[in-house]
């Protein structure tokens, strides 16, 4: 529902640069953080919107930042890319495919030392497992045993290149090259990458590493806003996964099970879009950032 | 004041910052057990434990990344890249990462880290293995840049370096590391962005960084037994570079000469250069880099003394200007 309101401003001019929906993943970071624990943290990619509003980014802020706002959450410096909500334990999202999993080791570098009970989640794309990034950064943390998850949200399709002719393995497989356990998951049913995620994060918190988990899913608009998402791949493919489509398939199943009505769901989608809609009127109505700000942050 | 060499003076202010803050910690590779390739490490592990004096592999992208990703959580990481080369390794973390973080992000991280390495030229280590290419993070707003030159600077840049809140590249020059000199003996902190006048002088200014700061003075020796007085500059850091402390000494001379160990083109020497004839153009008489030429760096020993800028270079070039 967000994504669908950020497509709706970007197209009507009201949202600059780039964007890139996650439409279609939500089973991933909704799965994924119903896993972590309120002081759990996560380091994002390109591709963020959808992980900030799982670990409780506020909507506005989300949406302030995407339109250049001085509420959004980086007060309009970072833009779509880049989210930081250290209340709600979002470090930092990265616009460098695979550059945030260095920086993810880094942070469970200090949950390790910090001696608490916490660990880090690390969101990247297919894409992000070729770099030279995702090696250095997953051995690193096997070597240490460090408390970070690492969650590929295999998507099919690193822009228009698809999986099968760039990446030599599977994913889930490539765990096994670094000594640490890794799943493949079904990235379309969030409770099954629910139970994925809580093993996972368990075994951080144990003391026992890191994890690699690859969950299979599929992006259903373009790679970003420009982009139709056709040229590469077809209609009919589309179609096909979006028969699978998470939030529809857990709706029905919880009705099928009598643990919610159609009627609850109406509920919570009607509250949700009112929720959405004061959203958008807040960051359509907030000032941009004053000038001021352009030389106020780059030295500490 | 104590007589001590550059790797020790270095080595003492990595053992005083450790146990003064217990956020700080050293990693890199061969840093632990082995002391470091230069030795400068050594002794750490045996003090502080391997929690905190860590061994990596080299995967130099993953090092700066793990520095960074603790140092947003509060940690005061001391990372090691064995040779200034090698930070093309890690330049994804380094130039698209850490100095843009306190920035894009409205200033709610902070990374406050030092990255020390070290460059050597004049060792006969080859184009791989000789680079100093400072300029190139002068380019990238959001890192400081420290070019000690003598024991008593490397000592106190790095502890202001390691207590500030801002990433620093730490630049060490290898063929100094056993120079030795005094430092004083009670603690000492060097703020950043404030040059040292090594040496006052009337013909000329040569703005010396590291290995050349030595040169420059040497240079002017051999030029004052010719009645020629210059006046040396030590910039310490690069970034924030003390513009005003050259322009000072450029009004009184009316010549300016920089000098460094790295490429001319779009060197230190281009940016001291530019800046100078911004904002005292009027006052100069003689304009002149001296650096090693758009050339990488030689092995054989022949190629590379006449590749390397020195004393003999400083001296042609204020010859060359009177």
């Amino acid at each position: 529902m967000l994504e669908e309101e950020v497509e709706r401003l970007y197209k009507s001019g009201q949202i600059p640069g780039l964007a890139h929906p996650y439409i279609g993943q939500e089973a991933v970071a909704a799965g994924v953080c119903a896993a972590l624990d309120k002081d759990d943290v996560i380091v994002s990619n390109h591709r963020g919107h959808g992980h900030s509003l799982a670990k409780g980014v506020p909507e506005q802020a989300i949406l302030s930042e995407l339109m250049g706002k001085d509420t959004g959450m980086c007060l309009g410096l970072g833009g779509s890319m880049h989210s930081t909500d250290l209340d709600c334990g979002v470090i930092f999202s990265t616009a460098i495919v695979g550059g945030g999993i260095p920086l993810s080791v880094g942070v469970a570098l200090a949950l390790h030392m910090d001696k608490k009970t916490r660990c880090v989640v690390c969101f990247f794309g297919d894409g992000a497992s070729n770099t030279g990034a995702f090696h250095e950064g997953v051995n690193l943390a096997a070597v240490w045993r460090l408390p970070v998850v690492f969650v590929c949200e295999n998507n099919q399709y690193a822009i228009s290149v698809p999986v099968s002719k760039s990446t030599s393995a599977r994913v889930a497989h490539r765990g096994q090259g670094y000594g640490i356990p890794s799943r493949l998951v079904d990235g379309m049913d969030v409770l099954d990458v629910y139970a994925a995620a809580s093993e996972a994060v368990s075994r951080a918190k144990k003391g026992d590493g890191p994890t690699l988990l690859e969950c299979e899913t599929y992006r259903y608009r373009g790679h970003g806003m420009y982009d139709t998402g056709l040229d590469y791949r077809t209609q009919q493919e589309i179609n096909q996964w979006m028969e699978r489509d998470p939030i529809r398939t857990l709706e029905h199943e919880l009705v099928k099970e009598r643990l919610a009505t159609v009627e609850e769901f109406e509920v919570i989608r009607s509250r949700a879009r009112s929720r959405l809609q004061d959203a958008v009127k807040f960051a359509q109505e907030r000032p941009y950032p004053s000038v001021d700000l352009l030389a106020k942050f780059v030295w500490a | 004041m104590n007589t001590i060499s550059y790797a020790q003076a270095i080595r003492e202010a990595l053992f005083e910052e450790m146990r003064r803050d217990q956020r700080v910690f050293v990693l890199g590779e061969d840093v632990a057990t082995f002391g470091g390739i230069f030795k400068v490490t050594k002794g750490l592990l045996e003090e502080f434990g391997s929690e905190r004096v860590r061994d990596t592999p080299i995967s130099e992208n993953a090092i700066v990344g793990a520095a960074i990703g603790a140092a947003l959580m509060g940690y005061r990481p001391v990372a090691e890249i064995m040779y200034m080369d090698f930070l093309n390794e890690c330049g994804d973390q380094l130039v698209n990462h850490l100095p843009k973080l306190h920035f894009m992000t409205g200033g709610k991280l902070t990374a406050s880290l030092t990255i020390r390495t070290q460059y050597s030229l004049g060792r006969n280590t080859g184009a791989q293995h000789s680079q100093f290419f400072p300029s190139l993070y002068m380019n990238v707003p959001g890192i400081m840049l420290a070019t000690p030159s003598t024991p008593a600077d490397a000592k106190g840049l790095l502890k202001t370096a390691i207590r500030g809140k801002n990433p620093v590249l730490f630049l060490e020059c290898a063929s100094l590391y056993a120079s030795k000199d005094e430092i004083p003996s009670e603690e000492y902190l060097i703020p950043f962005g404030k040059a040292d006048v090594k040496r006052q002088g009337s013909d000329a200014t040569v703005v010396a960084v590291s290995r050349m700061v030595g040169e420059a003075l040497a240079a002017a020796d051999a030029l004052e037994t010719e009645g020629i007085s210059i006046e040396v500059i030590d910039p310490r850091t690069l970034v924030p570079l003390d513009t005003d402390a050259i322009i000072s000494s450029v009004k009184k001379t009316g010549r300016l000469i920089t000098a460094e160990d790295g490429c001319r083109t779009c060197g230190v020497g281009a940016e001291i250069v530019a800046r100078i004839t911004e904002r005292a153009m009027d006052y100069l008489e003689g304009v002149d880099r001296v650096a090693c030429p758009d050339v990488p760096a030689p092995f054989s020993p022949p190629l590379q003394k006449a590749y390397m800028p020195g004393k003999t270079s400083i001296v042609e070039s204020v010859k060359k200007m009177l």
